[in-house]
């Protein structure tokens, strides 16, 4: 199908976007785009982001302007091959406006629901087919520390193409319960997501991890290995001994707009991702009733002085479920090193990102997840 | 997350602050009936139904209708506050605080200091204020510099209803007297605000708006039109940093420092009267903290210093407005 015209479309990142403003186009006009190459920077109320093209071929036309903000899903500009006219370009174009029109109407994004767990409430959100494949295993996102389901923003739409892909959020964390049914410790936070797992009828799931919970889905992996197909960590805990402990206390205590930047700074490379609405966004969390107290136990018991309590390295070889690592090279949370710990092939430390690979580098970190979920089977 | 109006933020802070501590309490004038009601049962919940459901929940034991003497039952509430309840006072409209000032100024926001600070006052004084709502010059006006002038009182002055549940939580549950304030043009005004408790610190600002051009401070209802004006302003190539200092007392200095040594031009917009009021003080406090930064002089946008006015066209022009904000930020400019 070289010859098709494909539509290159405003992407929707997180939940709450419902519109972006493209800030510039970084490619030009009639020049070849492949799958992946960063075409535009979008600009949300939330985050200013380089969108990587969902296609490959010539990019014909630019549909979208420089400065000009458009609704999730709007046409900004039509790859197709050299053969196809312009005029057949323009009655794309128009036919696209028209079906995008009548598609706003009736669309509905996903909205997370809470669901009861074993001793918790848990936020959840689905994204995927409404019945996939039955052999398709689904595939669960943890989040790190102080991070919610909402950190998958720019991952968990490219995976659920063709299964279910769950994001959570650990107990003490974003709309889950605040009141810790345990002592805040890796196994305990394992027991939980399993209980989890368990209300969502999810029997056996691929696991993708951030930072402590990457520590937890290594944890799933090692108590019940049966119900783990793989387990993908992103800039993990688990692994090492080491942590930015000034960090850990930095989150914990900033209540002021200027802390809570300063500190959250540090989890990206290009500290440029840090926009107001993400630092409000984190305020409001931590300003809930018991969210101190849980994030203070969780530290307290998951890295007390400033130590990781619980590393699996050494228990990595007895583990019968495939593991794969991706890292941001200048992760300044938990040192990249730590991938170490696993064979060559399957780690991947990628280089302009920090610890937050996964919004810093989407294309690259789902690429990998994908090829390892496919390659590891169900 | 749920949309809720300002009405329903702080009828749900009140109901969640009543049911985790049985200390706290409501009283004042129709918090529990309200017009209409023949006495037993649940009516509007005070003139502009905030309290509406409080009393069928909470029982008349913990929301009190008082008699029409706000000079008894306000100093009933700090009294009640002084011996261990916690309780939170509708004072109707701020302008009928002449009958009980002396309860406040003089007793609540003394004790800590007058008794070596081992007395604490948790007492909230709820009460509306504002123009807008053709009520007049006694019902009308924005009294919150007066309250602000009295050290040993806490000042709050939310601007939406996210900020009016966590401001209102936080006023519960602080040991000092808290004057809080309702703008009453506000409260159908809806906002994304959490089912879940939360609380909104003392003293720390909101930046609505970020510009590089000219720092605009404005309180309550004045955020809105601040922010509408630095909307239009941004269309036209200004950039605005609008402030709501949330609270005038404390008050976030810093903030507004720091952003005037940026932008070099400041507007203070408020609905109070100039003389004596918030806009003086923001540009008295930038006048000798941050002088050498400035490079146009300051603009404050206030009403004239006239009571309310009753007649609908009088009371429109005396109301600080969006246009006279981008006329006062063009003049910084120019």
């Amino acid at each position: 199908m070289t010859d098709a015209i494909r539509p290159i479309g405003m992407p929707k990142w997180g939940l709450a976007m419902t519109e972006g403003k493209v800030n510039a186009w970084l490619v030009a006009d009639g020049a070849e785009i492949s799958q992946g190459d960063e075409i535009l920077e979008i600009e949300t109320s939330k985050i200013t982001n380089v969108f990587e093209s969902p296609v490959s071929g010539l990019l014909r036309r630019k549909v979208a302007g420089e400065g000009e903000t458009l609704p999730v899903g709007a046409l900004l500009g039509v790859v197709a091959d050299a053969g196809v006219s312009d005029a057949e370009i323009d009655a794309f174009v128009e036919q696209y406006k028209q079906h995008q029109a009548e598609a706003a109407s009736e669309d509905a994004a996903p909205e997370p629901v809470m669901v009861e767990a074993a001793g918790w409430t848990v936020r959840v959100l689905r994204m995927g087919p409404e019945a996939p494949d039955e052999s398709a295993v689904p595939l669960l996102m943890i989040h790190g520390f102080g991070g919610d389901l909402k950190n998958w923003q720019f991952n968990q739409p490219d995976l659920a193409a063709d299964r279910a892909v769950y994001a959570i959020d650990l107990p003490g964390h974003g709309g889950s319960s605040k009141t810790l049914d345990g002592d805040g410790s890796v196994a305990w936070l394992a027991e939980a997501v399993r209980g989890a797992m368990a209300a969502l009828d999810i029997d056996r799931a691929h696991l993708v991890g951030h930072s402590l919970g990457g520590a937890v889905a290594l944890q799933m992996a090692l108590d019940e290995p049966v119900r783990i197909a793989s387990i993908t960590l992103v800039c993990p805990a688990g692994l090492g001994a080491e942590i930015n402990a000034g960090y850990i206390e930095g989150f914990i205590r900033a209540d002021r707009r200027k802390e809570m930047k300063a500190t959250v700074e540090a989890l990206f490379a290009d500290p440029s991702f840090v926009s107001r609405d993400m630092v409000e966004d984190l305020l409001k969390y931590k300003r809930l009733d018991g969210v101190l107290a849980a994030l203070q136990r969780i530290a307290d018991v998951s890295f007390p002085g400033g130590r990781q309590a619980t590393v699996l390295a050494d228990r990595l070889d007895g583990l019968t479920v495939p593991v794969q690592a991706i890292w941001g090279a200048e992760d300044r949370i938990v040192p990249p090193a730590h991938a170490t710990a696993l064979p060559q092939a399957r780690r991947h430390v990628l280089p302009g990102a920090g610890h937050m690979v996964h919004i810093e580098k989407p294309a690259e970190t789902n690429r990998l997840i994908g090829e390892f979920v496919a390659f590891t089977g169900g | 997350m749920a949309k809720k109006s300002f009405r329903q933020a702080i009828n749900e802070a009140l109901a969640q602050e009543m049911r985790r501590d049985p200390r706290v309490v409501l009283m004042g004038e129709d918090v529990a009936g309200g017009q209409g009601a023949p006495g037993e049962d649940d009516a509007w919940g005070g003139p502009l139904g905030v309290t509406k459901g409080l009393m069928p929940e909470f029982g008349r034991e913990r929301v009190l209708d008082t008699p029409i003497t706000e000079s008894g039952f306000v100093g009933a509430a700090i009294g009640a506050a002084a011996t261990g309840l916690r309780p939170v006072a509708e004072l109707m409209f701020v302008d009928f605080m002449g009958v009980c000032f002396d309860q406040i100024f003089n007793q609540a926001a003394k004790f800590r200091y007058m008794f070596g600070g081992k007395a604490v006052t948790p007492v909230v004084i709820r009460t509306m204020y504002g123009g807008g709502f053709r009520a007049a010059s006694q019902h009308s006006q924005c009294l919150y510099p007066l309250f602000t002038h009295i050290p040993g009182l806490k000042v709050v002055i939310p601007s939406s209803p996210y900020d009016a549940k966590g401001l209102l939580i936080q006023a519960i549950r602080d040991d000092d007297p808290v004057m809080f304030f309702e703008h009453k043009m506000m409260y159908d005004d809806m906002d994304e605000v959490p089912d879940e408790p939360y609380t909104i610190p003392f003293g720390e600002a909101n930046l609505t708006r970020e510009g590089d051009d000219v720092t605009v401070v404005a309180l309550g209802r004045m955020v809105k039109i601040a922010n509408e004006a630095a909307d239009a302003l941004r269309k036209q190539g200004v950039g605005c940093t609008v402030i709501d200092p949330r609270t005038t007392s404390p008050m976030d200095t810093d903030s507004i420092l720091e952003s005037v040594e940026e932008t070099g031009r400041l507007v203070v917009v408020d609905e109070a009267h100039p003389r004596c009021g918030m806009a003086a003080d923001v540009s008295a406090l930038v006048a000798q903290e941050a002088f050498r930064a400035l490079k146009a002089p300051i603009r404050m946008v206030t009403p004239p210093h006239t009571p309310v006015p009753f007649s609908p066209a009088l009371e429109d022009a005396y109301l600080p407005s969006a246009a006279r904000v981008i006329e006062a930020v063009r003049a910084t400019m120019a």
